[in-house]
């Protein structure tokens, strides 16, 4: 397809649909009032136009996908035939799966903690610091590149070189200067899966940190003062009166963060691919959509365990969100 | 007073180090996309400003080129191209000792040939008896090279490597993948708010419903629509359309809630008095909703922009993996598969792919850090 083609095909996608809107409305606007008597009536055809095309997209992507991958996980690798809990007890005792449950634990455990803490901290700092929205803005800066973006930056500093090689990845000339011998740090089994959560937590603590940011702006400075003529050290507040008091705040980008790293994918897939034991359950499920041609059963079982662990703590968040609404 | 600076100090130093931290990934990323390749190959971007000492070897010319002169046979030759602003310092003729001789002294191998070298790399081999080997004999040079900085990667990258289509193709995608969704969600949002018609609280229920269901649960079954509609028509099964509509779909129940979220909070009385003058809901919806939105609308189309533009799974599941359709996360990724030793290329593709995201983070970080933490609840 050629560059002038595309342009044109994406301006068609999108008059396509202002045009739709425009016309259906256009038409009711003219001709309702006069042929549809009833205010009620044209009323609800406005409403069968405004709503018929998120609706379709909603039950084609959303809606009709949730009860079919279901479906499909019961169900051989061609989705023809059931199978019963045949793939589900496939997935308990594949090596690979548990692997991967245990490495997004892992995962679940170490960024969303450290990115919350991170941010914290460093939203403390920065607001008691004159050039601390520059320093926001530095740390929040990683929130608008890609996975796979931040996936090339990382790959370089854990480049490898031969130890009679001069270094040009970051650590490992760091590593090298001290002495030590240098490492290829991605095919170390355990560790590494360390080494790829450095990247999410280096992207998502500025997720946490604008949300901080933000409400640190709501604790009373009154209550701040009072503690610091008392004499309490920026820590003691630290501890004793901010902590507490963004309490709500914590657990909501805590989750927040969980959510993201159990859908975790496009960084493991462009660094290690899963390999040297780094595999996570968004990995294995798109190597099973298309590994022997595509196991739908399989990969709808992984599909499904992701959506499990999601739902919790997404409909919590939800909760939350909602509650602060009313409030 | 005193203790107070000493804490304010250490605060600032430690923020210090959080930055360095944080910004020396990506400017390593930067300088590094700006270097010699040939330098970037060998030494850390840390060393970019310095003269960097490169050992390298060569090979002198075989037995083709040889001549006899003076009652001796010689190859004559250069070791590298003219315009090299490169300096012989040393030479060797073993592996063991690369730096065994000056420029200006003569080296004698062990079968008594001799060979001289300049600075610039000229060489004269010399010997008594003839040379019969294809191969010329090895020179180990180390040269020292000025610190280099070029825009010829980003020119390579961009025409050579495919990098340049790929980000033509990620705007194709991620353009119109932004503004169906916008557009239709408006409306959507707008009716579910303002419009009374049966059924509405079940479907605001299924859109909450419908944020907590991860992507992963419709990939299998969209592709296998996207395949059949491929096979029925007899058209490609992926394409850009197909994108687009994916994009759509996954981002519809987030971009819907937002919207609705921020449309209630909009004066009833204002809609009222409208609906009084005679005015329809479309005419509501242009000359009062959309003006009022316009900053929700900014911060979620930049939102749901980035968010595709920075996407990998769905272009990766239901684009075709050639040049006219890969985006630039897949690009990229198939660059550090097949050139993961070619840091030039990575370094400045991964750059170019920041471009964009980079400009909206920082012209319009505002309205970004809103739709952010308002926009959190994608899922």
């Amino acid at each position: 397809m050629t560059i002038l083609n595309l342009v044109f095909i994406v301006f068609l996608g999108i008059l396509f649909f202002i045009a739709y809107f425009h016309i259906s409305n256009y038409i009711l606007d003219t001709y309702g009032n006069k042929t549809l008597k009833r205010y009620n009536f044209e009323n609800s055809i406005r409403v069968i136009v405004f709503i018929t095309p998120a609706f379709i997209v909603l039950f084609i992507f959303i809606l009709y996908p949730v009860f079919e991958t279901i479906r499909l996980s019961f169900y051989d690798k061609f989705g023809r035939e059931f199978v019963g809990l045949y793939n589900y007890k496939w997935a308990i005792n594949d090596p690979e799966f548990r692997r991967s449950i245990l490495n997004n634990l892992v995962w679940l455990l170490v960024v969303p903690t450290l990115s919350t803490f991170f941010g914290l901290v460093i939203a403390n700092l920065a607001d008691r610091i004159w050039w601390g929205s520059i320093a926001k803005s530095i740390i929040f800066m990683p929130m608008a590149i890609s996975f796979v973006g931040a996936g090339v930056i990382w790959k370089f500093i854990y480049e490898y070189r031969g130890p009679e090689n001069t270094q040009i990845g970051l650590l490992n000339a760091i590593i090298v200067s001290l002495g030590y011998e240098p490492q290829a740090w991605l095919t170390i089994p355990m560790w590494n899966n360390f080494f790829l959560m450095a990247i999410m937590i280096w992207i998502q603590t500025g997720l946490a940190l604008v949300i901080f940011s933000a409400a640190l702006r709501s604790i009373p400075k009154e209550m701040l003062e009072a503690a610091r003529i008392d004499g309490a050290s920026e820590l003691k507040i630290f501890f004793s009166i901010i902590i507490p008091y963004l309490e709500q705040t914590i657990l909501v980008i805590w989750t927040l963060i969980t959510i993201i790293v159990l859908r975790i994918f496009d960084i493991i897939f462009a660094m290690t691919n899963g390999e040297w034991q780094t595999g996570v359950l968004a990995n294995l499920m798109y190597d099973w959509m298309f590994r022997g041609g595509g196991d739908s059963g399989r990969g709808s079982v992984l599909a499904i365990v992701i959506m499990i662990g999601v739902i919790p703590i997404l409909a919590w968040n939800l909760y939350k969100h909602r509650q602060e609404q009313k409030i | 007073m005193k203790k107070f600076s000493i804490s304010s100090l250490l605060s600032q130093l430690l923020l210090l180090f959080f930055v360095i931290i944080w910004i020396i990934p990506t400017f390593g990323l930067f300088i590094s996309s700006l270097r010699d390749k040939d330098l970037l190959a060998i030494s850390g971007w840390w060393t970019s400003l310095t003269t960097t000492e490169v050992n390298e070897i060569y090979r002198m010319s075989g037995m083709e080129s040889q001549i006899e002169e003076d009652g001796y046979f010689k190859i004559k030759g250069k070791l590298f191209e003219d315009n090299s602003e490169k300096k012989i310092e040393s030479f060797g003729i073993t592996s063991k000792k690369i730096n065994e001789f000056n420029i200006g002294d003569v080296a004698i191998f062990k079968d008594e040939s001799e060979v001289l070298l300049d600075e610039d790399g000229n060489y004269e081999w010399r010997s008594k008896t003839e040379f019969k080997k294809k191969k010329g004999k090895r020179l180990f040079t180390t040269s020292l090279s000025p610190p280099a900085f070029t825009f010829e990667n980003y020119r390579e990258v961009l025409f050579k490597e495919g990098i340049g289509r790929a980000f033509i193709n990620t705007m194709a995608v991620a353009l119109p993948s932004t503004l169906i969704p916008l557009i239709i969600c408006s409306f959507f949002a707008y009716s579910l708010t303002w419009m009374k018609f049966y059924g509405r609280d079940t479907l605001l229920a299924i859109i909450i419903a419908s944020l907590v269901v991860p992507l992963q649960m419709s990939l299998i079954p969209i592709l296998t629509i996207y395949n059949d509609f491929g096979a029925l028509f007899g058209v490609a099964a992926k394409s850009y359309p197909g994108v687009w509509m994916a994009h759509t779909g996954f981002g519809l129940a987030s971009t819907t809630f937002l919207l609705r979220n921020f449309l209630k909070s909009l004066p009833n009385e204002m809609m009222e008095a409208a609906k009084v003058d005679g005015a329809s809901h479309y005419d509501i919806f242009l000359r009062i909703i959309i003006p009022l939105s316009i900053p929700a609308f900014a911060s979620i189309f930049i939102l749901q922009f980035l968010w595709c533009w920075n996407d990998l799974l769905v272009g990766l599941v239901f684009l075709d993996q050639v040049p006219s359709e890969i985006i630039l996360t897949a690009k990229l990724k198939e660059l550090l598969g097949s050139r993961g030793e070619n840091w030039e290329i990575l370094t400045t593709g991964a750059f170019v792919s920041m471009t964009v995201p980079l400009f909206i983070f920082f012209a319009l970080q505002r309205y970004f850090i809103r739709g952010l933490v308002a926009g959190s609840v994608k899922g």
